[in-house]
């Protein structure tokens, strides 16, 4: 009995017809969807007014360094591309990953020109695991040990 | 070749020896590796205790696309040689694959409450993947529904296959689109970007989870051709 009769092409055939025609209508499907997949707009694209003006959105980015400046659970900051920034203003509890230098993505609106205004504060896991750096007087430790 | 170890009569046998090996290395490679990323490897710089649970949730994620991928390959096979070895592998692993995508997003879960500051977003990520569970649970409905096994089996065969297309979504979801969940630290350009302390005990958690299904789908497969043998 050989492998590929007649009746085991045609099913093979047919079945691979059905999976390019499931691949092409998936593609063409996505790249409609593309703009709605996307979970944040970065601030460059907010600046060049990509991101919706009436209703909430999602910005991500890095918080610039040295621009957090908390008062009480108000706490401002800026979130960057590294080629525009956009001041963003936020009252509430931060994750553990918040920190300056990171991955953050803030809920909100735009309130003015140039201030975002979060209801939401997420903060973006940079998929690094390292242990934590020895410090000199660790490793002046270890060596004297 | 291949349809020789696919005829039940070798298969049977075949699926016997490899029980075993299969059993030792999912036990013991889940005992070394659970104690050694829960106790022995290091606390993450960023993240501190809260990271371990890459532990479970990492391999979980894996297997769950895993299962799927070797279910779409037995789909292939039954959908144009009717293997009935194929079948069974199709009959046994929705179950296994839906429990893994249940951890996978309940562990995601819980580390991202703490770490992201919410417990579920609707990113590309998240929701592919919890599209995989419906697609398991559609196929798992079908074995349910319908009584003739081989039956079963080519209906659950057709929706794996149109299912299949949502395994490369899930991948690539972190690389297409803008997304919270993280990008790949392991398959990555230039390497992994996790500590060589951290990552071993990962891969033995990988080997274990695998070699955990393997062991249940031969043993559950065996059951198969012992019943439709007798």
């Amino acid at each position: 009995m050989s492998l590929l009769t007649r009746k085991h092409k045609r099913r093979g055939a047919f079945l691979a017809v059905i999976l390019i025609a499931l691949s092409a209508a998936t593609f063409l499907m996505l790249r409609a969807f593309s703009e709605n997949l996307l979970f944040y707009f970065l601030p460059s694209q907010v600046k060049e007014g990509k991101a919706p003006a009436r209703h909430d959105f999602r910005m991500g980015g890095l918080v610039l360094q040295g621009s957090v400046k908390k008062d009480g659970l108000t706490v401002h900051f800026t979130v960057t591309d590294l080629h525009d920034s956009v001041p963003v203003v936020y009252t509430g509890i931060l994750p553990d990953l918040f920190h300056e230098g990171r991955g953050v993505i803030v809920e909100g609106r735009m309130s003015g020109p140039d201030l975002f205004k979060a209801d939401q504060v997420l903060a973006k896991h940079d998929a690094k695991y390292q242990p934590p750096e020895m410090t000199p007087e660790m490793k002046k430790y270890m060596q004297a040990h | 070749m291949l349809r020789k170890f696919a005829a039940p009569k070798i298969f049977y046998p075949l699926a016997g020896k490899l029980m075993p090996w299969f059993f030792w290395t999912f036990a013991v490679l889940g005992a070394v590796g659970l104690y050694w990323g829960l106790m022995l490897a290091p606390v993450d710089a960023v993240q501190g205790q809260a990271y371990r649970i890459m532990y479970v949730h990492v391999p979980s994620a894996w297997m769950s696309m895993m299962i799927y991928t070797s279910m779409a390959v037995s789909a292939a096979a039954v959908l144009v040689w009717r293997t009935k070895v194929a079948e069974y592998w199709l009959l046994c692993s929705p179950g296994l694959g839906a429990s893994f995508t249940f951890i996978t997003l309940v562990t995601g879960s819980l580390w991202g409450k703490p770490m992201w500051g919410t417990y579920w977003v609707w990113d590309a990520r998240l929701t592919s993947e919890l599209v995989l569970l419906f697609i398991y649970f559609a196929i798992l409905a079908m074995k349910g529904a319908i009584p003739d096994r081989r039956k079963a089996a080519r209906v659950m065969a057709m929706i794996t296959v149109v299912g299949f297309v949502n395994i490369p979504i899930i991948k690539f979801s972190v690389d297409w689109w803008t997304t919270l969940h993280q990008g790949d630290s392991i398959f990555r350009k230039g390497g992994p970007s996790i500590a060589p302390s951290m990552l071993v005990p990962l891969f033995m958690m990988a080997l274990s989870f695998s070699s955990y299904y393997f062991w249940l789908v031969l043993k559950h497969i065996r059951t198969l051709i012992e019943r439709s043998a007798a």
